[in-house]
């Protein structure tokens, strides 16, 4: 069976949407239903590099259904930003659902199905969001994807659960609601086109203000980015199952503001448009507080899961900086950021999740000396942990050389120095912790005694994403190749072939 | 046959309800209303289609010309409405046996229909009609069965709330016929059209001002604008489940549509924006209600009352639409009439299968329903989100047409006012959420079952229309935008600015 790249565009958002329906069916069988999630995952996965393939060889693959208001089209279309995006959620789906079911079995989670069903539909809104055509598409999918993710945070049903699930609806539902849509429907006014082009939508001769107050609604609604003041949500949604934690709050639902961002500066605005907005400047030192901030706050945290959400804030706004800069270098940066820390990020979290498993543990002052217990985990742990930090030999190295060079190119010494501190600041709250587990020093641990290391699948999905970072560090041109393609002045669907 | 539709659309139900008397078992009662309120509907369809190929439907009553005859006129905005009304009218009835049956002593159930016949007639009488004094014939025929409609609720409190209606109504019903009796006075006629016609004449008089001013505060008072809505929450909340559904969807749509046709075409826009500062007025008035109607909605712990209360605040929402008062604007208050008639009818009738299984629509009898009455409760989650305005759901359609409008005319405050007026439905709506999907049930609700298919049919068809009319916007947009370029006169964005 040949389907047309077409077909597969538009099968990558609905297969996810129909396993769904496989998931519930199969509901009363554990194994049957896990299979249905890794084909479909597995299928996506396939799905989606076939159509990077496609790309790769200059190919332009849209797809248009309807026509939703007068205007405004549900349409997709594959751009090398989109193409990265997709990329990394579909195989780290896989990786993850390989994931969950170690966890969720040892973990004896209730209500699975509906846990995978969400999943199932979160993964489908999160395709819709890469590929979309135009922000009215990937506003729709957004929603459907902060709705999607609500009952997964609110999973245990709790009292804690619940009031997490309240401060995340709330934020995300309210900034985008509140900002988002104004700023989408600002923009459908002022330029009279919500579709993503290069160069960005607006007439040169826009008026600068009101380009600029709509660039704040931007990255104000775009609350999934978690620039601060908006990024309580991340820590609240921590009290979701870990695997959810790993994928959504580390990937897929953060990287949809970080991508949403990207996209809405490059090809909304146009780097040209936006080196000259008179709030720019603001944002980008808001950005940078927010980096700052969130990691002096993630030093302060005993929960791991808490630490890392706050490290995710920290690190979303590198990518959110990198956009701002309107540089060459800071596009490539975030661009290949998303990435980088998306696999760092997920094994910091399977390692997590690991460790709550295997020895019921989710402080880091009990970790001590659990590398003896657990040196696989550990080890996975400290790998992630140097790509978060940026040095060799982690794939994180290379988006922040770039993020770095943007700075420069753009001479925003500031936050250049605000960069490197936070990174200082990264090796003092991850690093300790792989330190002290294997090194405990003269304080012998206590009650380590027993534990084991994960459960099998557990173990073999957080080993690919530790091998992912190194694999990014050793070889990154596919990456780095579509970041820079994004930049491609020419026809943006041939950007590729430009690229080279 | 074709021709006669404009007046069998309001005789049929019209006449059926005292042929309710001569059947006497319920079960038959409830199919010939059915059947009525079907045919009705019919009616409704096939006059749209003329409307929308052939323009506007003139038919004098009797074979008498306008002015001196009465005459039935229906352009797209009537046609609009007719059908938001017979539809929902015949789909809440689908419900009604098996719900009245529990809420209705049997001796009162024959009764109930021929009420709920005349109401139906009523209000589809206000809209056909093209004659001033026959809206106000209609609108007291449909005031006064809604008002025994509303007594005929289980809970006594029904009682007061229909007297407080009925008060309020009155009133509101008696400055519309002073203002019609004082247009007539000083123009002879009572033809909308002919007044259109002859009221410029006069417009710079004492009189006239009274008439519109009479007029204004009655509908408003009719259609629950605040701070007039007082009688509305417990209207609602103590009728019998069915009534609660039809008039939540329909009752104030049909105000919204008076107010919009006396000030669009019977005073005409360049007086009824000139004679008061109405659209200051509404917009501060339609502001306030949604905030404040919101946030009262927030604290209720009767579902009925929270959802009457967020009534009211959408209320807020299509006179905010009206005040702009651009083609966008009026499209967006027309788009809200419908999509509220879709919401609010989903939402009240999956409040009357709680209420049917349970006895109760207090908050803490929701708990744990999510997963006894797993359909229902999807039904207010779809309709609770479509009330937040949520893409994929009618909700959104209708207000990015507001906010659209909103800027536009470059009222930027009140594009964000709207916006965070939504997220105060997003506060009321997850607390019901909460309650059904977060916490067990009480003791006394562990045996409850899914509502039967007699009510899931009916919600379940509104739940859809609200994704559906979310999705493909091609009928709902098409039909408002000539609506309201029709009460423009063809021309497009004429503001009162002009």
């Amino acid at each position: 069976m040949i389907l047309s790249l077409e077909s597969m565009l538009q099968l990558s958002i609905i297969v996810p949407l129909l396993a769904t329906i496989g998931i519930v069916a199969t509901g009363s069988k554990p194994n049957l239903r896990e299979a249905v999630t890794i084909t479909a995952s597995i299928v996506l996965l396939y799905f989606v590099t076939s159509l990077y393939q496609g790309i790769k060889q200059g190919e332009s693959i849209s797809v248009q259904w309807w026509e939703l208001l007068p205007g405004l089209q549900i349409s997709f279309s594959v751009e090398p930003l989109g193409m990265l995006f997709a990329l990394i959620a579909s195989f780290l789906w896989l990786v993850t659902t390989v994931y969950s079911i170690g966890y969720m079995r040892s973990h004896n989670e209730r209500n699975q199905t509906r846990f995978y069903t969400c999943f199932a539909i979160a993964i489908g809104s999160v395709m819709g969001i890469a590929f979309a055509d135009n922000l009215f598409t990937l506003f729709i999918f957004y929603e459907v994807l902060t709705l999607s993710t609500y009952p997964l945070v609110t999973h245990a049903g709790t009292e804690e659960a619940k009031k997490g699930g309240r401060i995340y609806l709330g934020i995300l539902l309210g900034t985008s609601i509140a900002f988002f849509l104004l700023a989408i429907v600002s923009t459908w006014f002022v330029a009279g086109t919500l579709d993503f082009k290069p160069g960005g939508v607006f007439d040169s001769n826009v008026n600068k203000t009101v380009a600029g107050v709509i660039l704040i609604l931007f990255v104000f609604g775009i609350g999934k980015a978690a620039i601060m003041p908006f990024h309580r949500w991340l820590p609240a949604a921590m009290v979701a199952p870990t695997p959810v934690s790993a994928l959504l709050h580390a990937v897929a639902v953060v990287k949809a503001g970080v991508f949403t961002i990207l996209k809405v500066c490059v090809l909304i605005f146009g780097i040209d448009l936006l080196s000259v907005l008179p709030t720019t400047q603001f944002l980008l030192y808001l950005a940078g507080a927010s980096v700052l901030l969130a990691s002096l706050v993630a030093m302060r945290q005993d929960n791991l899961k808490a630490r890392l959400a706050y490290s995710t804030v920290s690190q979303l706004g590198y990518v959110t900086i990198g956009a701002l800069l309107a540089t060459s270098s800071g596009v490539i940066g975030s661009s290949m950021h998303i990435g980088m820390h998306a696999f760092g990020k997920i094994t910091l979290f399977f390692c997590a999740g690991a460790i709550l498993v295997a020895a019921h543990k989710s402080k880091i002052s009990e970790m001590r000396g659990l590398g003896r217990q657990m040196p696989i985990t550990m080890v996975a742990f400290f790998i992630a942990s140097l790509s978060i930090i940026g040095v060799p030999p982690a794939g994180g190295t290379w988006s922040k050389w770039f993020l770095l060079m943007g700075t420069m190119e753009a001479q925003q010494w500031v936050l250049m120095v605000i960069l490197m501190i936070s990174s200082l600041l990264n090796i003092a709250y991850l690093l300790p912790i792989p330190f002290r587990a294997f090194f405990p020093g003269t304080e012998t641990p206590t009650g380590n005694a027993g534990i084991k290391e994960a459960p099998l699948l557990s173990l073999i999905a957080l080993c690919i994403t530790t091998l992912g970072c190194v694999i990014l560090f050793v070889y990154p041109q596919p990456l780095y190749e579509l970041a820079k393609a994004i930049l491609a002045t020419s026809e943006l669907t041939h950007g590729l072939t430009h690229g080279k | 046959m074709l021709a006669h539709l404009p007046i069998l659309q309001v005789i049929v139900p019209l006449m059926a309800a005292p042929l309710c008397l001569l059947i006497v078992r319920p079960r038959l009662v409830w199919l010939f209303t059915l059947i009525v309120s079907g045919l009705a509907f019919l009616i409704s369809v096939l006059l749209l289609q003329q409307v929308m190929a052939s323009g506007t439907i003139i038919y004098g009553l009797g074979g008498w010309d306008a002015p001196w005859g009465i005459e039935y006129r229906i352009d797209q905005l009537n046609a609009l409405l007719l059908l938001i009304i017979s539809a929902i009218s015949t789909i809440v009835l689908l419900a009604a046996h098996t719900s009245i049956r529990q809420e209705i002593s049997e001796d009162r159930q024959t009764f109930f229909y021929v009420l709920y016949l005349l109401s139906l007639a009523g209000m589809l009488g206000i809209v056909a009609t093209g004659d001033a004094f026959n809206v106000f014939v209609f609108l007291e025929i449909s005031s006064l069965s809604a008002y025994a409609l509303i007594a005929l609720g289980k809970d006594r409190r029904a009682l007061w709330a229909s007297y407080q209606y009925l008060i309020m109504g009155t009133i509101g019903a008696t400055f519309i016929l002073i203002g019609i009796g004082l247009m007539y006075q000083m123009t002879g006629t009572l033809n909308m059209d002919d007044l259109s016609r002859r009221l410029p004449e006069v417009a710079n008089t004492r009189t006239v001002f009274t008439a519109f001013a009479f007029v204004i505060v009655g509908v408003c008072l009719k259609l629950a604008l605040f701070p007039l809505h007082l009688w509305l929450p417990n209207a609602y909340a103590y009728a019998p489940s069915i009534v609660t559904a039809f008039f939540a969807a329909t009752a104030t749509k049909v105000a919204i549509y008076l107010l919009i046709r006396f000030t669009f075409s019977v005073f005409g826009l360049s007086f009824s924006f000139t004679a008061l500062p109405l659209q200051i007025l509404f917009l501060i008035l339609g502001l306030a209600g949604i905030f404040v109607a919101s946030t009262i909605a927030i604290y209720q712990t009767n579902i009925k009352h929270l959802f009457a209360y967020s009534s009211i605040a959408q209320i807020g929402y299509m006179i905010v639409g009206f005040s702009i008062s651009t083609t966008t604007g009026l499209m967006a208050t027309l788009l809200h009439v419908f999509n509220h008639a879709l919401m609010k009818g989903a939402l009240f009738l999956a409040l009357g299968a709680v209420m049917y299984r349970i006895g109760s629509v207090q908050l803490n009898q929701f708990q744990g329903l999510g997963r006894q009455m797993p359909f229902t409760m999807a039904a207010i989650v779809i309709g609770g989100l479509s009330l937040i305005g949520v893409p994929l759901t009618v909700g959104f359609v209708s207000k990015w047409y507001l906010i659209l409008a909103a800027i536009e005319n470059g009222w930027w405050p009140v594009a964000v006012l709207i916006l965070l007026g939504s997220l105060l439905a997003v506060v009321y709506v997850w607390r019901l959420v909460e309650a059904a999907y977060f916490k067990s049930p009480l003791a006394a609700n562990e045996t409850v079952k899914e509502a039967p298919l007699s009510f899931l049919i009916p919600i379940w068809i509104l739940v859809i229309a609200n994704l559906y009319f979310g999705i493909d916007t091609r009928l709902s947009v098409e039909v408002a935008q000539a609506a309201s370029q029709g009460l423009f006169g063809g021309l497009s964005g004429v503001g009162v600015n002009q």
